[in-house]
């Protein structure tokens, strides 16, 4: 059967075929060769470039080495915020390959309790995949050796050795210093600068962490290494050191605040005090706070939600963003005005009790009889300040108080502050469109109604009457101060105030337990009780439940004789100025007797149930407990009877 | 061309001669004594084993068959105590010896009936289907392609080649959904686009073409090149070896060992022209077509123009079947080139 119409094909037509052929073959072998000399050359000349980088990116590995945070130092040099050498582990979610796995031999490893697993989880849920998740900081050798040892089994678990914010004195400084954190996928996305994703590498979050961010973050280092494809680490190819940040001296005493912080012991409160030669805040503390600490390690879900629950609010900087009104703190600034309004300080007034302005009457604490300036300042009289205020007007009032600082917002490095309000008349027609009544001035000129500023302003009016200068504010530490200039006010009119504060104290006034323990060092002050609610339900004293007591101030300065140091002090729901003065007596006394201070400080701790992180702790373990039975009875594990009363007893334990 | 292979399976392991370029040159020696004891192999002793060897190599293909079977497993190599052996890669010259010896056989005038084709397909269908189940798709391609080439050049009608490439051109669709393995079928796709997935199938010719292009005009220098000591490159001593090579010289490594395979077959060729008989003429074209589709698909492999499929590089590549495949071909074709046979011999 022939497949080609029959054609005879010979021995020599099938050679003839044969090389004919081969030589089809060799021609076609040439041309694959040509072809793939042509393709390499393709690749290796003109793609050369190209591929040479990727064999770069692929041979080397730029890892950065996040630089060491700046510390901030007090005015002493005292480390305020410092870097601790620090283990850590953190995972890489990109190079994970069974998360569940490894996650539960970390959670083994490291001891993690059910919290840590449950956040580990989440977060590598939620990690994009150039966001490292931590694990766990401040580990132990031995733990962070463990985790070493088993990484050939642990693929995306990086253990690293490196430095992590640390604030000797945790919650007294939360609010001021602020804290440092992991930037967010919006910081990432705002600034793609890859040391934000580092593991370890944290930028200022909150207060001055955040305002000096730039100068304390510091350049990070890089190290440049060798790796297989397998990740394994041939070799270091070079490596440059990280730039530290710069440090920042604040003019804080990290001492005072401290003891400042502890003094103010269970209270809701804040006290400030500056330097009355330069405004240098030496104190400025806000309790309860966060511990920065626990904030910038990454704070767990209980302990953030203990701090958002607790009605002391410790999330909020009372210094800078708490207002209260003032009260009766405003009244030597409310004298200055009067003074210069043509009061004569000698001329008085007759206290029967309160006074009737139009068909109301408004009361006065007590009844003083026949009062002058010095004595309605030293016993507080109400109804001498509401006469006299009517005489001479508000707006006078208002200006007396703007100069000495109330209702500024000073240039400081934070975030916020709140500047609170001085009414005038101008003030109520934009805010309340009517006009400025006669029972607007008697309800301003002790303090209240409408009247409201936070503690750092009433540290800064004092400071501003005890020196006469028109002082400000500073956070920093600055060296040779240029001196402030004088405030507009006569010197005799200030002098007077200050005699009047004296008698407060070591007179005949309301606040003659705020003598300092200590020989020839008198302190100034003046008493504050501001109304939470109206009279009508009763003075808030102690007998109310926390949240309806009066707010207690106190302003003071020492020496009286030569003033080089001013306070404030506010206690929220102190239930009055009782509740302040002893604060400020004790830290003032600190300033100059830090033994006696101490003393008394460690008698009051051993009541209040320990130091601030004692007490922190106790009440984060109480709260995850509480948490705990909630849940249980949201479960049906527990019978809810009981935790009513749980609940009613813990909330009164909280009001104590 | 095998010293250098030593010598860039020398820069593969990091510069030690373990464990691949001392037992490279081992196995090199032992197969270059081989082939000049077959290069003192008359042509009628070839023509006397072309069928015997073909069935014992089918044999051994079954064996291995049967061993994987009762492995559960893909299964190449068999063991015959001493050595370990790949018979599919001793199929390429046996196929070649028997398709041969078959159109040898084949008295002139038959060879455009089709006597001429049937047995050629049946020698054809044993290895093929045998080597298909280990799976091998790139030895198959290699024991088909040498066997068409030997067919081809029998003279066999062109339309057949023609028409035949036709058919692959619509068959090979169909096999690639039904034929290739899974992991067949990504190499595929991988191959038609590898930066799709660079983690993954496409993970090997990325890296070789990046040892490549990196390499650029003269190479990294000798023991210098980064991808295939960091081990980015996979194989990088048995497939992608040339990706290894051509990252250390450069292209003027690469058209060297290219002109050194030119030599190779135009000597290969050269012996097939000069041969007197039907026989050693087939034989020698078929063999050095063999050694030339190694070196081909591998090239065209590595530098991504081809999609990965297991084939060695001829003298480079680390690995003792592929080379004993090679050196009986040298072997065989230096017999040919002695014995240039007489050409009255088969026509007589």
């Amino acid at each position: 059967m022939s497949i080609s119409g029959g054609k005879t094909i010979s021995g020599a037509v099938q050679a003839l075929t044969f090389s004919r052929r081969a030589t089809v073959v060799g021609g076609l072998q040439i041309g694959i060769g040509v072809l793939l000399a042509g393709r390499m050359a393709y690749i290796s000349v003109a793609e050369n470039e190209r591929y040479q980088l990727l064999s770069e990116s692929n041979r080397v590995n730029l890892t950065l080495v996040p630089p060491r945070r700046g510390w901030l130092i007090d005015r002493n040099g005292k480390p305020i915020a410092n870097n601790k050498t620090d283990f850590r582990v953190d995972l890489i979610p990109d190079r994970m390959r069974d998360k569940d796995k490894t996650v539960a031999t970390l959670a083994e490893l490291l001891s993690l309790n059910q919290e840590e697993i449950d956040r580990i989880d989440k977060e590598l849920k939620q990690a994009s995949s150039f966001q490292p998740v931590q694990v766990a900081t401040g580990l132990d050798w031995e733990k962070f050796a463990a985790v070493s040892v088993r990484l050939p089994d642990l693929p995306g678990v990086s253990p690293r050795q490196g430095f992590s914010r640390f604030y000797p004195t945790g919650a007294a400084v939360g609010h001021l210093v602020g804290y440092v954190g992991i930037a967010s996928a919006e910081e990432y996305k705002e600034n793609p600068d890859p040391i934000l994703v580092t593991p370890g590498y944290k930028i200022g979050k909150d207060g001055l962490e955040k305002t000096f961010e730039d100068s304390l973050q510091g350049k990070p280092g890089a190290k440049r290494v060798e790796v297989t494809a397998r990740g394994k680490i041939v070799r270091e190819l070079d490596t440059r050191p990280d730039i530290p940040g710069k440090p920042l001296q604040l003019a804080l005493d990290a001492d005072l605040q401290e003891y400042a912080a502890r003094r103010l012991g269970p209270e809701s409160g804040s006290v400030v005090v500056m330097d009355c030669q330069n405004g240098d805040i030496l104190t400025m503390t806000s309790m309860p706070s966060f511990d920065p600490n626990s904030f910038s390690d990454g704070i767990g879900q209980t302990e953030y939600g203990m701090l958002r629950d607790d009605d002391h609010v410790p999330l909020r900087d009372k210094s800078l963003k708490g207002l209260f009104p003032p009260g009766s703190t405003i009244k030597p600034m409310v004298s200055l005005a009067l003074l210069r309004g043509g009061i004569d300080p000698e001329e008085t007034v007759s206290c029967p009790g309160g006074l009737r302005v139009g068909n109301r009457f408004f009361n006065c604490h007590s009844t003083h009889g026949s009062v002058n300036m010095k004595k309605a300042n030293a016993q507080s009289c109400d109804t001498y300040f509401y006469k006299m205020a009517l005489r001479v007007g508000y707006d006078s009032i208002a200006l007396m108080a703007r100069e000495l600082g109330l209702g500024a917002k000073y240039d400081l490095p934070v975030a916020s502050q709140s500047y609170g309000t001085v009414p005038d008349t101008q003030w109520i027609k934009k805010r309340h469109e009517r006009e400025w009544a006669a029972f607007d001035t008697v309800n301003s000129s002790i303090g209240q109604g409408y009247f409201l500023s936070n503690p750092l302003q009433l540290c800064v009016m004092t400071a501003r009457m005890a020196s006469g200068r028109k002082l400000e504010p500073k956070l920093l530490f600055e060296q040779d101060r240029p001196a402030a200039t004088p405030l507009d006010i006569s010197p005799e009119h200030l002098s007077y105030v200050r005699d009047a504060m004296s008698e407060v104290v070591n007179g005949v006034g309301t606040a003659r337990r705020a003598r300092l323990p200590l020989e020839n060092i008198q302190l100034g002050g003046k008493t504050g009780t501001a109304q939470v609610v109206s009279l009508k339900y009763g003075r808030g004293g102690r007998d109310v439940p926390w949240k309806f007591r009066d707010h207690g101030l106190f302003v003071c300065f020492a020496p009286v004789d030569n003033p080089r140091y001013a306070a404030a002090v506010v206690i929220q729901h102190g239930g009055g100025s009782s509740s302040a003065y002893p604060v400020a007596r004790d830290v003032m006394t600190f300033i100059y007797d830090r033994e006696k201070a101490m003393e008394k400080l460690a008698v009051l701790e051993e009541s209040w149930g320990g130091t601030i992180s004692e007490r922190m702790d106790g009440q984060l373990a109480a709260y995850r407990a509480q948490k705990e039975l909630e849940k249980a009875i949201a479960e049906g594990r527990v019978p809810p009877a009981q935790t009513e009363a749980t609940g009613e007893s813990s909330a009164a334990e909280v009001g104590q | 061309m095998a010293s250098f292979g030593f010598v860039v399976l020398y820069s593969a392991a990091g510069g030690s001669l373990t464990p691949w370029a001392g037992l490279h040159m081992v196995r090199f020696l032992v197969f270059l004594g081989m082939a000049i004891i077959f290069s003192r192999l008359k042509e009628n002793f070839w023509k006397t084993i072309a069928f015997p060897v073909y069935i014992v190599v089918v044999i051994m293909l079954l064996g291995v068959e049967l061993l994987g079977a009762v492995r559960g497993g893909s299964q190449r190599w068999l063991s015959l105590g001493f050595i370990r052996i790949q018979p599919s890669e001793l199929m390429k010259p046996a196929i070649i010896l028997a398709v041969a010896r078959f159109y040898d056989l084949l008295p002139a005038g038959q060879i455009r009936t089709w006597g001429a084709i049937w047995p050629l397909l049946l020698l054809l269908s044993f290895p093929c289907a045998l080597i298909l189940m280990q799976p091998d798709l790139g030895t198959t391609i290699t024991v088909v392609a040498g066997a068409m080439t030997v067919a081809f050049l029998a003279g066999l009608p062109m339309r057949l080649f023609i028409g035949g490439a036709a058919a692959i051109a619509v068959i090979a669709p169909l096999a690639y959904f039904f034929a290739l393995e899974d992991y067949q079928q990504r190499r595929v796709t991988t191959f038609l686009n590898p930066e799709n997935d660079p983690l993954g199938a496409g993970y090997h010719i990325s890296q070789s073409k990046i040892a490549i292009g990196s390499g650029g005009i003269f190479g990294k220098g000798f023991l210098n090149g980064t991808q295939s000591h960091l081990d980015y490159l996979p194989e990088g001593h048995t497939d992608f070896v040339f990706a290894t090579m051509a990252e250390e010289w450069g292209l003027m490594g690469g058209i060297a060992v290219l002109f050194g395979f030119f030599l190779l077959f135009r000597w290969g060729l050269g012996v097939a022209m000069k041969a007197k008989t039907r026989f050693s003429q087939l034989l020698a074209a078929g063999l050095s077509t063999t050694i030339f589709f190694y070196v081909a698909i591998n090239l065209m492999m590595v530098m991504g123009l081809a999609p990965v499929v297991g084939i060695p590089l001829p003298f480079l590549s680390h690995g003792g079947s592929s080379m004993m495949t090679i050196m009986i071909c040298i072997g065989i074709l230096m017999a040919i080139d002695r014995h240039p046979g007489r050409r009255s011999g088969t026509f007589g």
